[in-house]
């Protein structure tokens, strides 16, 4: 559970360090951003942003939420259950890899 | 009943009703029925108590939009629009000072709201913004070319959408509270049109000045999702059954007096009042299901936007602006010339001219095909009911 807190910035408090000291979170990041070049509809490119950053303030649309949501599901072989299905879960690279990490570790468990 | 709505009836058929025909004829603001709707203060009805308001509930604000309606819709739409700008307020920026000031000014002073969303760019995308806020220091400025804007010359206050700085993409907006102080408005087309003529719907080139504090705080895009949309649809819906309500009272009328003069016999045009009666029921389950779907979601921000909500929205638009057309259809039918002609106390030309804007605000096609992409990642809901 520890893990799948929102770092508050780029690490002043612990559990940003702890978050992006795990290899994989920067292994999900770089895929999320592919996926977000791919799907996403962006007015700005993926790699430029940092994941806190706020994608709707960079073009993200509703329209353009359910085209990285199906790429999402389609990359990670995961499925967003109807909770997760709301603007909060997509505003920032760091929130969809939370929620991307969340139903993996959920699909293992 | 509660006194909201009792007094919306009051002042529907006390007032609204007497000046229904002029409005439409003249394509005027129905200024008897404000007068009215100001003198029981009921501009302020969405006004948290606290604040010198009604506090009233979505339901009862749903019920006052449906009784003035059903005597001059223009009066029904123009107060539906003005409490769904107030419900933003109200839910969305209470906590700023400026804003709650405002609020408290609404209920005091009986100050009527409007909103330009329209642009002539966008149309009825009101997801998407041309003009922008630019910001100098604690000021601001803003130029829209706002192409409809109900009501525009007696409103007090105006609610813009607008993207938050020059440099933000489209769909990144913010709502600016703008008084009539504040802005210049230039006249830029009229509102000679089929019905909603007393909305006075017209365009203007709009250019306002002001302090930063008067940009709401959240985005757009939340406040659209978690007060707009919901709220716009079920008003306008709650005025469309207000327009087939009436159809329905007046086609009712016309059979009762066909059956008076011939005692013993059930009119024939029964039938199509019998059908015009369940298409009307149908509409009033529409809305009150959509009430209270909205109930069971407020004040959480995670439900109010999960796609299954915004789904359940969009959808009650488009089903309540067909379901009307086909109420006062069944009504005419019923009443037959009588209906058709404009002399009698069955007319229902106004009724239908009022009912074919329900199709056109925010384009159903548009709703349709925002409903039908996001439906390809829609889940069942886990509520009561799904
Ligand atoms: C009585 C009334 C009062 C109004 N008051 C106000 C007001 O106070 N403030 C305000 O800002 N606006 C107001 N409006 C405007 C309203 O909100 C819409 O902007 C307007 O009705 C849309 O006009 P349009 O049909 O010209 O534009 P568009 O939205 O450009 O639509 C044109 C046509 O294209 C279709 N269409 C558009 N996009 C799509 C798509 N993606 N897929 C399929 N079809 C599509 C539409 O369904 C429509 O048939 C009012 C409208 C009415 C009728």
């Amino acid at each position: 559970m520890q893990r799948n807190l929102t770092p508050m910035d780029g690490g002043a408090s612990n559990a940003g360090v702890v978050a992006f000291a795990d290899p994989s979170d920067d292994a999900l990041i770089e895929d999320i951003r592919a996926v977000l070049a791919d799907c996403g509809g962006l007015a700005v490119e993926p790699a430029r942003l940092a994941p806190e950053d706020d994608l709707y303030t960079a073009g993200l649309t509703s329209h353009g939420c359910v085209g990285l949501m199906l790429g999402l599901e389609e990359r990670f072989d995961v499925e967003f259950p109807e909770k997760l299905l709301n603007r909060r879960t997509f505003e920032s690279i760091a929130a969809i890899r939370d929620a991307v990490r969340g139903l993996l570790d959920g699909a293992a468990a | 009943m509660t006194g909201l709505s009792t007094q919306a009836r009051s002042v529907g058929a006390g007032v609204a009703a007497v000046h229904a025909a002029s409005v439409d004829r003249d394509a005027r603001f129905p200024s008897e029925a404000f007068a009215a709707l100001r003198g029981e203060r009921l501009l302020g009805a969405l006004v948290p108590v606290e604040l010198g308001g009604g506090g009233a509930s979505l339901f009862d604000v749903a019920s006052a939009c449906h009784a003035l309606a059903r005597h001059c819709a223009s009066t029904g739409m123009i107060y539906a629009m003005h409490q769904i700008q107030v419900a933003c307020l109200v839910n969305h920026a209470q906590a700023s000072p400026w804003h709650r000031a405002l609020l408290a000014r609404i209920a005091d002073e009986q100050l009527l709201l409007a909103s330009a969303t329209t642009e002539a760019e966008t149309g009825g995308d009101i997801r998407n913004s041309v003009c922008a806020v630019r910001a100098e220091g604690e000021r601001f400025t803003l130029a829209k070319n706002a192409s409809v804007i109900s009501y525009g010359d007696a409103a007090d206050v105006i609610l813009v959408t607008a993207r938050r700085t020059p440099d933000s993409p489209s769909s990144d907006q913010v709502l600016v509270a703008v008084t009539k102080a504040d802005c210049r408005l230039e006249k830029t087309t009229g509102w000679d049109t089929l019905g909603m003529r007393g909305t006075c719907s017209d365009g203007y080139r709009l250019e306002a000045a002001g302090e930063l504090a008067q940009v709401l705080p959240l985005p757009f895009a939340d406040m659209s999702a978690q007060t707009m949309l919901p709220v716009t649809h079920i008003v306008w819906s709650a005025v469309w059954l207000g327009i087939a309500a009436d159809a329905v009272s007046r086609a009712r009328a016309y059979v009762r007096a066909e059956a008076k003069r011939k005692p013993g016999t059930t009119p024939p045009s029964a039938l199509r009042l019998a059908e015009a009666t369940t298409k009307l029921q149908q509409m009033k389950a529409s809305v009150l299901t959509a009430i209270r779907q909205y109930e069971l979601a407020c004040g959480s921000p995670e439900l109010l936007t999960t796609l299954s909500f915004a789904t359940a929205m969009g959808t009650l638009k488009v089903a309540t602006s067909e379901m009307v057309l086909e109420v006062v259809d069944r009504a005419i039918r019923t009443c037959g010339l009588s209906g058709y002609r404009n002399d009698t106390p069955y007319s229902l030309g106004r009724h239908l001219r009022d009912a074919q804007s329900a199709a056109l605000m925010i384009g159903n096609d548009r709703i349709m095909s925002h409903t039908a992409n996001q439906l390809l990642v829609q889940r069942d809901g886990s509520g009561p009911f799904e």
